[in-house]
């Protein structure tokens, strides 16, 4: 049986995560790998990572950002880049790739994004301009570079971000002039800080006349004080700046993102901080998510090289043996516990990248949303609401209809819907709020717990300061990515909400069913899991949501934490799940049409099924344990829950075959050609 | 103004683990259809070195001639593209080390002959003086003759245009050192050693102008007449010598400088 050959490529991986035919993307990916595998890992090698303090050297990661086009990735080509549409695919697989080396690097080139997010999302048409282009690398000037300024020093804001101390007053306002503001804010781990020359901050309102808190745009020349602060003491993602900086301004009331409406003599602003934080994390999350799964992936080949080496060079051994060639993988269990760190990775690309690629068609469905909303005269949050509201019967008919087979669906109820951008965009974002916060909680958190077992298959080798890839700096730093941008609790509340919404349920039932038809012919890929698996999840969820405790409180209530929170983990592994082996299926799929990626195609399809399956039967079982715990441990004495059971069995039987796959995959990985040394230094 | 043609190749990324087998269509490398390649070195050197001469040259042009799986050029072009501008030219063949140089230079000589409005008396032809995967350094030389260029210059490092458009070329000969030649100007062959420009950043605006031609390029590139069985190699194996790769770090220059000097001297 033809089995693995070689490390994937590029080729393979422009298939999977679907931009073969995107030369801007794929430019992007080598511009970045370039940076990473050159630059940053040379400063990790030398210990640059061993210092708080933002250092000369350290700077010099900007000037290859900018050189090698990373920092214009973010902007429009009439703003200096040279990415037309949105770029959330092409920000992650930048972020990926950096994060193959060092997730720190990833960060100090996205924390200009994420200041420049506020403006990008919510900001006026002439703010956007003038900031990004003011951000753009050009031969005759330094670009512009930014913070995001919203976590306080604690107790302030920080996972609770509606609390801020930050306030904004109005300082003078002249008969027919632009109000002067007064703005005071300090602000706790604020990324990019040695070298902003402007910060977007969250700030909450110290002036009757003011009527909501915003964010507004701080620049290092304005009057007053743009103290950057004293370096946070972190203790990761070192090749960062972060400071907690002190800001005590006088701005003009422009500054205000979005800009503002003046209403019985106050400054109404457009949008409040809150409003302007939800549309730039909705997005920027996905990126974050992205760096621990990059370095799942990036630990393979080290592992593999380490495993087979181990025992060369001393006298247990001679040329030609076994232990010489193979080493540790020798042994079974060494080289399945690393199938199962690939597998997770695996799973987590493909469930980061196909979020990102859903923000990209989310975007610009957003601004037709916005553009026929407001046509139509609906007004504010609360109008928009409402209107959205209106259309959930036609939004669920949507997803159900993009399941459908194309040949087999109403084609032209299908365009009229997919031509509504607020039917779209209502479908759209129901799925987009349930696959950000889920990759964003299980790419990190599990990711972190995955990326320690990588640590542990170097041994004593996988804590040193020599372990190729940098492996124990990768996990040290997975800490940061499931903190930062919201930790684990935030993506779990946001979850709660979200999943139970009717138009996600939907699509729940169309996961299910699709899972089922794969199984049917491609059993192999552990499709019949994943949909058992989520199929005793939406049984859970129905039970929580028509069942009460002895207590007679209601169970699925997103207050209730203990509910929603092992719900929405039991989901996240099943949703990344599903969407690797839809992933494989692509590959199978377009793989023949690339002469190179066919040549090895049968070997890359029978390891990827392998590890697909083990996933799949990983995320089944995850969630078998926590939807029995929620089921039996809340289920009142006269609760129904017979359908549970043959449910759970169902599961149960779904795993046959997943022993021998993990033999295989297992197998593969002591027979792959792996390069001859690393592409980066040590 | 010149008109600039670099030759290159791709080769499998030196990185990679490189082991010669027999196939039924004869010698190649373990998996190569699926290992990652990169231009040859010695002909990115060129490239680097034509861009920036027609960067000085107001009116010059650049071309990019390379024999290759149309495929995997596509990627390697990924990467290419960003370093300098250039028009592609391919030729759709094999890019492997076992092909016959004189067949190599014949297909070249079709796909240049091919290009619209080059001017063969303005003509710079640049490659590699060696190739990273079997180099015969044979190549460019065949291919000048066939294109009647007959000043022709090898391990090029520099080259400096005079005001008159004459050419003054440095070549590294014996023992490390250079031999400094002059010619009135094009047409004129160079095969290039390592030149004196580092490698440019990866530029990905340079690289989204090149794509507008390179993308047509490779649709359009038609199939190069290369016969395989041109010649026969009776063995091959990988050079004798090991691989014998130490880990140090935080070693001074000094010290590493005395260790070759050490080798070298015994």
């Amino acid at each position: 049986m033809e089995t693995l050959r070689t490390l994937p490529g590029d080729d393979v991986r422009q298939i999977m995560w679907r931009y073969a035919d995107r030369f801007d993307l794929q430019m992007a990916v080598q511009s970045a790998r370039g940076v990473a595998r050159g630059v940053v890992a040379r400063m990790v090698a030398d210990g640059v990572r061993h210092s708080h303090e933002w250092t000369e050297q350290k700077d010099s990661l900007l000037k290859a950002f900018d050189e090698a086009g990373i920092t214009a990735v973010f902007l429009d080509p009439h703003q200096g880049g040279f990415i037309e549409g949105p770029k959330n695919m092409a920000l992650s697989l930048v972020a990926f790739e950096l994060s193959w080396v060092d997730a720190g690097a990833a960060t100090c080139s996205l924390a200009n994004n994420l200041a420049l997010s506020p403006i990008h999302e919510r900001g006026t048409t002439e703010q956007r301009d003038h900031y990004m282009t003011l951000c753009a690398p050009s031969p005759d000037r330094a670009p512009w570079r930014g913070a995001f300024a919203l976590t306080e020093p604690i107790p302030y804001v920080g996972v609770d971000t509606g609390v801020l101390t930050g306030k904004v007053r109005i300082d003078s306002w002249e008969e027919g002039q632009e109000p002067i503001l007064h703005v005071e804010k300090r602000g706790r781990f604020i990324t990019g800080m040695d070298f902003a020359n402007y910060a977007t901050a969250a700030v909450d309102t110290a002036d009757p006349r003011i009527k909501s808190s915003c964010i507004i745009i701080l620049e290092e020349t304005d009057p007053g004080l743009f103290d950057r602060g004293a370096p946070t003491l972190k203790m990761v993602h070192q090749l960062s700046s972060t400071r907690d900086p002190v800001f005590n301004l006088k701005v003009p009331a422009s500054r205000i993102i979005g800009g503002y409406t003046v209403k019985d003599g106050c400054i109404v602003p457009n949008y409040s901080h809150s409003e302007v934080i939800a549309a730039v994390f909705h997005r920027t999350r996905v990126p974050v998510a992205l760096m621990t799964t990059a370095k799942l992936l990036s630990a393979i080949e080290p592992v593999i090289r380490y495993q087979r080496t181990r025992f060369r060079g001393g006298d247990a051994c001679g040329e030609g043996s076994p232990k010489y060639d193979l080493g540790l993988q020798q042994k079974q269990d060494a080289v399945i516990r690393l199938a199962d760190v690939w597998a997770a990775g695996e799973a987590g690309a493909s469930l980061g990248f196909a979020t990102a690629r859903l923000f990209d068609q989310l975007d610009p469905t957003e601004k037709a949303k916005d553009a026929a909303l407001a046509k139509a005269g609906v007004v504010g949050v609360r109008g928009q609401m409402v209107a959205l509201k209106k259309v959930q019967p036609q939004a669920i008919e949507y997803v159900n209809l993009l399941f459908v087979p194309e040949a087999e669906r109403d084609a032209a109820r299908f365009t009229a819907l997919d031509a509504d951008p607020v039917v779209k965009f209502q479908a759209l974002e129901a799925e987009a709020g349930v696959l950000c916060p889920a990759c964003k909680l299980w790419n990190t958190g599990h990711g972190a717990t995955v990326m320690r077992e990588a640590v542990a298959l170097m041994g004593g080798y996988g804590i040193t300061e020599d372990c190729p890839g940098f492996l124990f700096h990768k996990w040290n730093d997975t800490q940061l990515e499931a903190t930062y941008e919201g930790p684990e609790c935030v993506q779990r509340r946001q979850l709660g909400i979200t999943m139970a919404s009717e138009i996600f349920q939907a699509y729940v039932v169309n996961y299910i069913a699709e899972m089922d038809r794969v199984a049917a012919t491609h059993l192999e890929t552990g499709a019949g899991s994943v949909a058992a698996g989520l199929r005793l999840w939406k049984q859970t969820f129905d039970f929580l949501c028509a069942n009460k405790d002895a207590d007679g409180k209601k169970l699925y209530h997103s207050n209730r934490q203990a509910v929603t929170f092992p719900l929405a983990d039991a989901l996240c592994p099943l949703l990344a799940s599903r969407l690797f082996i839809l992933d494989v299926l692509e590959l199978a799929a377009k793989g023949p049409e690339n002469p190179m990626v066919a040549e090895g195609l049968e070997g890359y399809m029978a390891f990827f099924n392998d590890i697909a399956r083990m996933q799949a039967a990983r995320a089944a079982g995850e969630a078998a344990r926590l939807c029995s715990g929620l089921v039996h441990g809340y289920a009142t004495p006269d609760a129904d829950v017979a359908a549970f059971g043959p449910l759970r069995q169902a599961l149960d039987t779904s795993l046959a075959g997943l022993g021998l796959a993990r033999e295989r995959a297992g197998a593969a990985l002591t027979q792959v050609m792996i390069p001859e040394a690393l592409d980066y230094p040590m | 103004m010149f008109h600039i043609v670099v030759c290159g190749g791709i080769v499998p990324d030196p990185l990679q683990t490189l082991e010669p087998v027999k196939g039924p269509a004869g010698w190649g490398l373990k998996n190569e259809l699926m290992l990652p390649s990169i231009l040859d070195p010695w002909a990115s050197h060129a490239l680097y070195e034509a861009a920036h001469l027609a960067k000085a040259v107001p009116g010059s042009k650049v071309w990019l001639v390379s024999l290759g799986p149309k495929a995997k050029l596509q990627q390697v072009m990924m990467t290419v593209a960003q370093k300098a501008p250039f028009e592609l030219v391919v030729a759709d063949g094999p890019a492997g080390g076992f092909v016959d140089s004189f067949e190599v230079a014949e297909a070249l000589f079709a796909a240049i002959s091919g290009i619209a409005g080059l001017d063969a008396s303005k003509l710079l032809l640049f490659g590699g003086w060696q190739s990273a995967s079997r180099g015969s350094g044979s190549t460019l030389q065949i291919l000048g003759e066939k294109l009647g260029i007959t000043d022709q210059f090898q391990g090029v490092d520099k080259l400096t245009v005079g005001a008159d458009g004459s050419l003054e070329v440095m070549e590294r000969i014996e023992g490390g050192a250079y031999q400094i030649s002059t010619c009135t100007g094009a047409p004129a062959a160079l095969g290039w050693a390592t030149g004196e420009l580092p490698e440019p950043p990866n530029n990905p605006q340079v690289g989204m102008a090149n794509m507008r031609l390179v993308m047509p390029a490779l649709q359009k590139a038609k199939p190069a007449a290369v016969n395989a069985a041109a010649i026969d190699y009776q063995s091959v194996t990988l050079p004798a010598q090991k691989r014998e790769t130490r880990v140090v770090k935080d070693t001074p220059v000094d010290v590493i400088a005395q260790e070759i000097i050490d080798w070298l001297a015994s």
